[in-house]
């Protein structure tokens, strides 16, 4: 059991939590992940870890709620517990002096940037950072990422904040002024992820992604996690879960990745009938009181 | 009663398994065999000649005293028969079921020849069952304390094997497992209708009665790497039974289309996850219900692939295998109630595609049809294609279970344990000593894919020397 020490929302529907987890703590390293599992019944499923302290023997990881996993993890309250928490999984961020770098994160996955970018920060690179979201009311830890940066960005879809655009649209901006770029890591949706390398190709801009399969033990020996890198499946578990972007199969990642939506929705419909059911029994018990 | 002579003895006929109807079977988890009664193991016994010079014993990887257990069970003393296998084999009720008798005592009875062969196997379940169902498993007594403390890597069977003895000989004993639940193979791979989850639970359960110290979720070479195990947390000695790993495909076109599973996955979703409860439980599983399953194959995982999509409602369930039926490594067993319960044996077949529709889902396999050739390095003769004999196949999921390579996390963070060709660790085969001092290995994780007798075989020969290893090492 893994006690939740801090929970709060970030924006509507993202959460963090600092969860106690001192080995995972005193291990863990940027780009590196743990798979959770709520309860006796609940599924394996990967979380970036966002920031760990040592000292106090916690992790932070920060999810948006999509399925029902992700749903019924951020109904979880200061105090509450989470029964798994395994890690810290995968391969570390390769972290070197590039020079000039762009760290790119859209959505909640400026929260898997974050460290990294705070990483590279420290490696005394030049740290460009774009904070990527649908609307202003999207927009996560602008100041934590601004305070790792050299120069920060913040863009929206509608333009009801910051730059009016997508972040590809702000890299490119940064190309044509005639920014040198050495290196760029992109975290987000896989459509975004995907534009941002089709947009570094063009300038042999080494580019790395950090992919989101869907996985089950974490440790090498379900093979569920396999991406395409380069024309080879790669376990992304082991191997990754960061890759150079510009020889990912975005398509098989995306296709792959909708496995199981159907089973998603009924999953999800179970789960609202029972905290229907749940809320009700409560109101029954109050009347009752 | 008197005792029978040998001749009266060999006209007894061997006692077949009671099972579960194929039928009715092939659509539940429950286990397919059922058992024999006391009445049947008394008389099943009575058949074993008690030969001066057994064989079957040489045929046993632990070398198991079988006639002595079998005298015990054909007087009706099973307790004293359990207890007699248990100075070998600590997991009777386990290997009883799973362990491939066929290739092993019962290939070496000297009834084999002219008569069938003792079912040693199903006397051996027998006791073990009888000994658990009454209640009386003894737990064995632990000496003083040693002071010593021993990390065990993994909870399959060799962890398992080498923490029941050195729980036993006083030292102080931790297993450290990946997974959220103990027992490896046996619990992740192995499904319920063969070996019924409660049997490895309590077998657990009595290790902890014991004092063995279980830590899940812990993934060594991660959370934990073996140095800072023996550095920081002060362990004496480490014993790696971690299995096998990385799943191996068959580098055909297709292979990462949505619906192309590895076994180990698709095994761990229903019975680790128990995704076949969905949605009461969270983990998914494709819908088998009226598809065409194709599982490729022919060993212990395949059955237990293609039997459990049969299972979650297959309308087709095809095992696809290059060679020929006799040269499947599975369990006899296993193939005959698979074929029992409607498997479909498309033997002499190699897939060469998989087809997909434009959203990347699986819907076809092209097939070509193959022969047998000369002897390979194996022995067995090797598969040629027939030229211009492809077909195509409509199938919905497709199962890979041609097995595993090892597991790559222990050796990227502890570069000293020295690796061979395959990826699985180098030990010295009398003390299964690593080329590191103070860690051991025994199980997949040496072997290859090998078997659960061969595991906990290795499991306790480690023991034992790691028992003499932390004894004389100067603390
Ligand atoms: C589906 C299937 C069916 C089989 N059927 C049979 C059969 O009928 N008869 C038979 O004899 N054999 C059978 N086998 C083979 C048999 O199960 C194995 O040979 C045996 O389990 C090996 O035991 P082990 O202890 O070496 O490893 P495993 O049983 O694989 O256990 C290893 C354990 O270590 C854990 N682990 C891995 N890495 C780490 C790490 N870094 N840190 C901590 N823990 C870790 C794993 O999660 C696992 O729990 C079958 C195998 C499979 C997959
Ligand atoms: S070889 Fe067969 S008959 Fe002889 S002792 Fe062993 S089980 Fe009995
Ligand atoms: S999640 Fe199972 S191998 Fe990566």
């Amino acid at each position: 059991m893994h006690k939740i020490l801090e929970a709060r929302f970030l924006a509507e529907n993202i959460k963090l939590f600092r969860i106690e987890a001192p080995r995972i703590a005193r291990k863990r390293k940027a780009g590196q992940f743990v798979i959770v599992r709520l309860d006796e019944h609940g599924e394996r499923i990967p979380l970036t870890i966002a920031d760990s302290d040592t000292g106090a023997g916690t992790i932070t990881i920060i999810v948006q709620g999509v399925g029902k996993t992700t749903k019924a993890l951020n109904m979880k309250e200061r105090g509450d517990s989470i029964m798994d928490v395994v890690g810290p999984l995968g391969m570390p961020s390769h972290i070197d002096k590039f020079g000039n770098v762009v760290c790119i994160g859209g959505g909640v996955g400026t929260a898997i940037a974050l460290p990294t970018a705070t990483a590279l920060k420290k490696a005394e690179n030049y740290v460009i950072t774009i904070n990527g979201a649908r609307s202003k009311n999207l927009v996560i830890l602008e100041n934590e990422m601004k305070a790792v940066s050299d120069e920060s960005y913040v863009t929206t879809d509608d333009g009801s904040y910051g730059f009016h655009g997508f972040v590809t649209q702000k890299l490119q901006q940064l190309i044509d002024n005639g920014k040198k770029i050495d290196f760029v890591l992109a975290i987000g949706p896989i459509p975004m992820m995907k534009a941002v390398a089709d947009v570094t190709r063009a300038y042999k801009i080494k580019t790395v992604v950090s992919l989101n399969p869907i996985m089950v033990d974490g440790t090498g020996m379900c093979g569920g996690c396999r991406v395409i890198v380069d024309g080879v499946s790669k376990f992304a578990c082991v191997d990754g879960p960061e890759f150079d972007a510009h020889v990912v199969d975005f398509k098989n990642l995306a296709d792959r990745n909708k496995m199981y939506t159907k089973n998603e929705r009924v999953s999800l419909k179970h789960f609202e009938h029972n905290c229907r059911l749940d809320k009700k029994i409560n109101e029954i018990k109050t009347m009752n009181d | 009663m008197a005792k029978l002579t040998a001749k009266e003895r060999m006209q007894i006929s061997r006692h077949p398994m009671v099972e579960q109807d194929p039928v009715e079977r092939s659509h539940n988890f429950k286990e397919v065999n059922l058992g024999y009664t006391a009445e049947m193991a008394i008389e099943e016994a009575q058949r074993c000649i008690q030969c001066p010079k057994p064989t079957c014993t040489m045929g046993c990887p632990v070398s198991i005293n079988i006639k002595g257990f079998i005298n015990l069970v054909a007087e009706g003393d099973f307790s004293g028969a359990v207890k007699i296998i248990k100075i070998d084999n600590a997991l009777p009720a386990i290997c009883g079921r799973v362990c491939p008798q066929e290739e092993q005592c019962e290939q070496s009875c000297v009834l084999t020849t002219k008569y069938k062969p003792v079912a040693i196997g199903y006397l051996e379940r027998f006791v073990a069952d009888y000994e658990r169902e009454n209640g009386q498993v003894a737990i064995p007594e632990t000496k003083a304390s040693t002071g010593k403390r021993i990390a065990i890597v993994g909870s399959g069977p060799a962890g398992l094997s080498c923490a029941n003895d050195l729980i036993q000989w006083g030292h102080q004993v931790t297993v450290f497992e990946a997974l959220h639940e103990l027992g490896g193979v046996l619990v992740y791979g192995i499904p319920e209708f063969r070996l019924p989850k409660e049997i490895v639970r309590q077998e657990i359960n009595n290790l902890k009665t014991m004092g063995v110290e279980f830590q899940t979720d812990i993934v060594i070479g991660r959370t934990i790497t073996i140095d800072e195990l023996l550095e920081e947390e002060g362990y004496d000695a480490v014993f790696v039974g971690v299995g096998a790993g990385l799943p191996w495909f068959m580098g055909i076109p297709g292979e990462n289309l949505v619906g192309v599973y590895t076994a180990n996955e698709f095994l761990t979703r229903v019975n680790l996850m128990k995704a076949y409860q969905f949605p009461d439980y969270d983990s998914p599983i494709l819908d088998c219900r009226d598809k065409n399953v194709a599982v490729f194959g022919g060993g212990n995982t395949a059955m237990d692939a293609v039997r459990t999509s049969l299972r979650l409602g297959a309308k087709n369930a095809y095992i696809v295998y290059r060679r020929s039926e006799k040269e499947m490594p599975a369990r006899v067993e296993e193939v005959k109630h698979a074929k029992e319960e409607g498997v479909q044996f498309k033997i002499l077949t190699n897939p060469v595609e998989f087809i997909g529709d434009e959203d990347q889902w699986l819907k076809a396999m092209k097939c070509i049809k193959m022969e047998l050739g000369e002897p390979d390095d194996s022995g067995r003769r090797r598969p040629v294609p027939i030229a211009g004999s492809e077909y195509i196949t409509e199938i919905d999921i497709a199962i890979i279970a041609i097995g595993n390579g090892s597991n790559p996390l222990i050796k990227q963070t502890t570069p000293e344990i020295e690796i061979g060709k395959r990826g699985t660790i180098i030990v010295d085969p009398e003390t299964m000593e690593t080329s590191k001092k103070g860690v051991f290995a025994g199980g997949d994780i040496v072997t290859g894919g090998a078997t659960v007798i061969l595991a906990m075989g290795a499991g306790r020969t480690a023991a034992k020397a790691i028992h003499e290893y932390v004894m004389t090492k100067p603390s």
